[in-house]
């Protein structure tokens, strides 16, 4: 097992993230919601930088009782999305939303003191 | 535990750059070995409104010049050039779309489309890349003729002077303005020998049939140079029946196939394979799954209604057999001998030609050719390179520098 510095925690404030080279890996990872969020940063679909894209909730459709469609929204699921062509993941599992069998590889976060790191 | 030295990034869209987005493309044509052996995209895209500054001043008719470089000034307002209602970049999760203007060029002389292009087809491992237009895919279903044929004119002789004949890895098959067919014959006519055209291309979302009389002349004349027309696919939300689609992702998965569906269909019934037998066909940006169902679909009922098609003297399959698919968006499906059999269908070996799309939402990498389980390395480099080689007549030393 290594450790890998990621930033002293004051330079990565909520909502923020980097991408770690660790050695022939890329992690994303991710400070979002008071929480850190480590995952692989090459996307199921192509090999694309998945971490690199927007985050963004996840959309639905709002289907009343009576099964008529009411328009869409935004849930409070975050998702980050592969910016080559739009793979979807859940931020805090790293599973791809359109098959959650696909998910990426999940890396843990420690913070030691000042300093964030990521475990592999 | 050890803590190791390492490289930490932020992520910075201020310096966006092709090369950065598609690094791990380059690191995947590297450790195939891409550097290799040839590849070619035969369907890569710019965004020729990017240089519609450049491309007005071509236009021959001072009235529609004046009228087109007028109206341009009021974007977001009724234009005399038609585009699309579409949602191609996803609602931004396609970042490339919108940071694609923070990139920085070298200072060194070359057009910004030629610079942009050249760094990803670096970075993808490809050496040749057949240029289209974006916006103008949809210039077909233009209510005015006379726009189409104008700025369609335009736009070839801007492509011809300030990108092909500069930058010999880019090559183009030209766009025909169809719903014109004295035009498209000239276009022909006038183009053909252009350095960097390797065909014609007609952009497949518009109304007019292929079998049309009027179109002859100009797909002998075609056959006689030995240059390939190609039908560009593209949707269309104005379509009676994509119409019913109420999201991006169905009028783009239907159209696509839609309007290469018909065309294919009225060029293989009318025996138009049989009346210009050395006419190269190349079928374009479809993915290839219609060709395999069309295939099934028209063979079925040719042995029925052989009088419906009496030009034909082979079953329908075995003309579409010969013709040329490009292959991108490739459907990849959970089975992959599923996938063997449409590549048995159409020939894959000689008849299919990798496409990258790029840099448009849904390209590929050569990785889709080149990672298939069931395709030797011969199939894949003819695939990827050699088909398109045979076919455009292209140069077939590798040239590319992939970072
Ligand atoms: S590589 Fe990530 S969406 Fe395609």
């Amino acid at each position: 097992m290594a450790e890998w510095f990621v930033a002293k925690a004051a330079e990565l404030p909520d909502g923020d993230r980097r991408i770690v080279v660790a050695g022939k890996d890329e992690i994303g990872v991710f400070h979002h919601g008071g929480a850190y969020y480590a995952y692989s940063n090459y996307c199921v679909h192509s090999g694309g930088p998945a971490c690199e894209g927007i985050l963004i909730n996840k959309v639905v459709d709002l289907i009343d009782a009576d099964r008529t469609y009411q328009g869409q929204t935004f849930s409070d699921e975050v998702h980050f999305v592969c910016p080559w062509h739009g793979y979807e993941y859940d931020l805090t599992t790293g599973r791809c939303v359109g098959d959650s069998r696909l998910k990426l590889k999940k890396y843990q976060v420690v913070r030691r003191g000042d300093d964030i790191y990521v475990v592999t | 535990m050890d803590t190791v030295p390492n490289e930490v990034r932020k992520l910075n869209f201020d310096d966006y750059s092709t090369a950065k987005h598609l690094e791990h493309a380059a690191a995947q044509a590297r450790a195939r070995n891409f550097q290799d052996f040839l590849i070619v995209d035969v369907d890569a895209h710019h965004y020729e409104n990017e240089s519609y500054k450049e491309v007005f001043q071509y236009i021959e008719s001072p009235v529609i010049r004046h009228d087109v470089i007028d109206s341009s000034q009021r974007p977001g307002r009724s234009a005399l050039i038609n585009s699309s209602v579409g949602n191609q970049n996803l609602g931004g999760r396609i970042t490339r779309a919108n940071l694609r203007r923070l990139q920085k060029v070298p200072a060194d002389g070359r057009h910004r489309d030629i610079a942009m292009t050249l760094e990803w087809m670096d970075a993808m491992g490809v050496d040749y890349a057949c240029m289209f237009p974006t916006p103008m895919l949809f210039l077909g279903l233009h209510p005015q003729v006379e726009i189409e044929v104008a700025l369609c004119r335009a736009y070839n002789r801007w492509l011809c002077e300030r990108i092909l004949a500069v930058e010999p890895r880019l090559v183009s098959m030209l766009y025909i303005p169809f719903n014109d067919p004295e035009a498209a014959y000239k276009t022909v006519k006038d183009f053909g020998d252009q350095k960097g055209v390797v065909g014609f291309m007609v952009t497949s979302p518009r109304y007019k049939p292929v079998h049309d009389n009027a179109y002859m002349k100009t797909y002998a004349l075609l056959e006689e140079m030995g240059k390939p027309i190609s039908f560009h696919a593209a949707y269309s939300w104005e379509d009676r029946a994509l119409q019913m689609t109420n999201r991006f992702i169905s009028v783009h998965s239907l159209g696509f196939m839609w309007f290469n569906m018909i065309h294919m269909t009225n060029w293989v019934v009318n025996g138009l394979p049989e009346r210009f037998p050395k006419l190269k066909v190349m079928w374009i940006e479809s993915g290839l799954t219609w060709a395999y169902s069309l295939m099934q679909r028209l063979d079925h009922s040719y042995m029925m209604r052989t009088s419906d098609c009496p030009s034909l003297k082979r079953k329908p399959s075995e003309y579409m057999r010969e013709m040329y698919f490009s292959s991108q968006p490739m459907e990849k499906p959970d089975d992959p001998s599923i996938l063997e059999a449409t590549f048995k269908m159409i020939n894959a070996e000689t008849q299919l030609l990798w496409s990258s799309d790029y840099p448009h939402w849904d390209f590929d990498l050569p990785g889709v050719i080149y990672d298939l389980p069931f395709l030797s390395e011969k199939a894949k480099r003819n695939i990827l390179g050699a088909n398109a080689a045979r076919v455009f007549g292209l140069d077939t030393k590798v040239v590319k520098r992939i970072p």
